[in-house]
């Protein structure tokens, strides 16, 4: 397999393989709590703290780690720093972690997080699983931040609880509901494929 | 010799696997009783601060407020001895001055898609509902959840005579007891209307021998 430079550790997740919009994982949150952006940017947060953290741990036990035991290993440290951020999002922002509901707990089982452990943290030095984690945290965030922006402004008409169209706007509340969700996602992910598929065939033709 | 060793490197394996799984646990363990105990104190704070906005929103901001239980059936100012207080069903008596002025009444039922948490201001004098707010709710975004964000209907339980009765947007005939419900919300609305009426119904007995009890609640 080719090495990877430290920059293409950072920035695969963000784009070319970003994890929502090319790999299509960890649509549970994604579909879920994005219907106002406030929920896309605390899901976003408390995913990245959990991802950069499940890295750089497991990472950096990777050498004393058995292979038989090595996903139940991995899911108890990511359980962990699920549970720390549940705690701390309830002392924090209560309004928003009770907005988020059972979401915060199934962080846990976000693939997306298993994933890099198992695919990339696993395998590589705490600096490279670092910045693969950030890569992919970005990814997620940004996609989960479209999706929050997408449906907060149809359905609601306002961006962080602030009136953006003024009073006559009437909102398409079918937007901040499970179809919108579908919905949006499905035209994101349509845009994503045509943007790639277009660069691949200019990359083809030059 | 072979088979000796082979068994010895499995023992090894076996003890190593429990050493790492039992040592990644007990981590674990503790940085979360860490991050539990570190949080604790503010997440029952918060808690207490948001009931306490929440009385004081549905008795329309009193003086003060005293916490009474509901034990046997009765109501009284002390949890028994050795009784969890926090388990208890517990109603809220505010004042102005030295006058009570309602009850501060949770309750919770099912509402279009899980339970609707409520909480309402009631004055058993007059009979009538002082205030109301939701809690916590599940229902449908954008459709059921208006009973929390449309003001109007929030609105519609300030100084209503009960039992309430829910009469469809534009419908009624202005009695003391009506709410407009919400278009495209009946069943939420509905809901919020009946878990009142049911409270009520249940603790008017309780609260009324409470008041005969004590002179300084009316």
């Amino acid at each position: 397999m080719k090495q990877s430079t430290a920059q293409e550790d950072l920035v695969r997740g963000i784009w070319r393989e970003n994890p929502v919009l090319v790999q299509v994982l960890g649509l549970c949150p994604t579909l879920a709590v994005t219907n106002t952006l406030a929920n896309s940017l605390v899901m976003g947060a408390a995913t990245t703290f959990v991802l950069i953290s499940s890295s750089l741990m497991v990472s950096s036990i990777r050498r004393w780690v058995p292979n038989a035991v090595r996903i139940s290993t991995f899911i108890l440290i990511i359980a962990t720093f699920v549970t720390i951020a549940d705690l701390v999002l309830q002392a924090v922002v209560p309004v928003i972690h009770k907005a988020l509901g059972a979401f915060v707990p199934l962080i846990v089982v976000n693939c997306i997080i298993l994933a890099r452990q198992e695919a990339f943290a696993s395998k590589n030095t705490v600096g490279r699983s670092l910045l693969d984690a950030v890569g992919n945290s970005a990814g997620f965030v940004m996609a989960l931040l479209i999706m929050g922006t997408i449906r907060e402004l149809l359905g609601s008409g306002t961006l962080l609880g602030m009136s953006v169209f003024g009073r006559h706007f009437e909102p398409w509340v079918i937007f901040v509901l499970p179809p919108g969700g579908f919905l949006t996602l499905g035209v994101m992910l349509l845009g994503a494929n045509w943007l790639q598929e277009r660069r691949k065939s200019a990359a083809g033709a030059a | 010799m072979r088979a000796p060793a082979a068994a010895q490197s499995e023992a090894t394996t076996a003890a190593r696997l429990v050493k790492v799984l039992g040592g990644a646990g007990a981590v674990a363990g503790l940085a979360i009783v860490t991050a539990f105990l570190a949080t604790k104190p503010r997440i029952e704070a918060n808690r207490a601060r948001a009931v306490q906005a929440a009385i004081e929103e549905v008795l329309r901001q009193p003086d003060r407020y005293e916490t009474l239980y509901v034990v046997n059936d009765r109501l009284a100012a002390q949890p028994p001895a050795g009784a969890d207080a926090s388990r208890l069903e517990q109603v809220y008596l505010g004042y102005r001055g030295a006058t009570a002025i309602g009850f501060a009444v949770t309750a919770a039922e099912a509402g279009f898609q899980d339970l609707i948490h409520l909480i309402f201001g009631y004055d058993p004098a007059t009979g009538t509902i002082i205030g109301m707010r939701v809690l916590d709710n599940r229902e449908t975004p954008g459709l059921g959840d208006k009973i929390v964000r449309d003001s109007g209907f929030v609105a519609e339980f300030d100084s209503v005579v009960l039992p309430l009765r829910g009469v469809k947007a534009g419908q009624g005939q202005d009695s003391p007891g009506e709410v407009h419900m919400i278009t495209g919300a009946t069943i939420s609305s509905r809901a919020v209307i009946r878990i009142i009426n049911n409270r009520i119904q249940r603790l008017r007995p309780l609260l009324d021998a409470y008041r005969a009890a004590r002179p300084e609640a009316r």
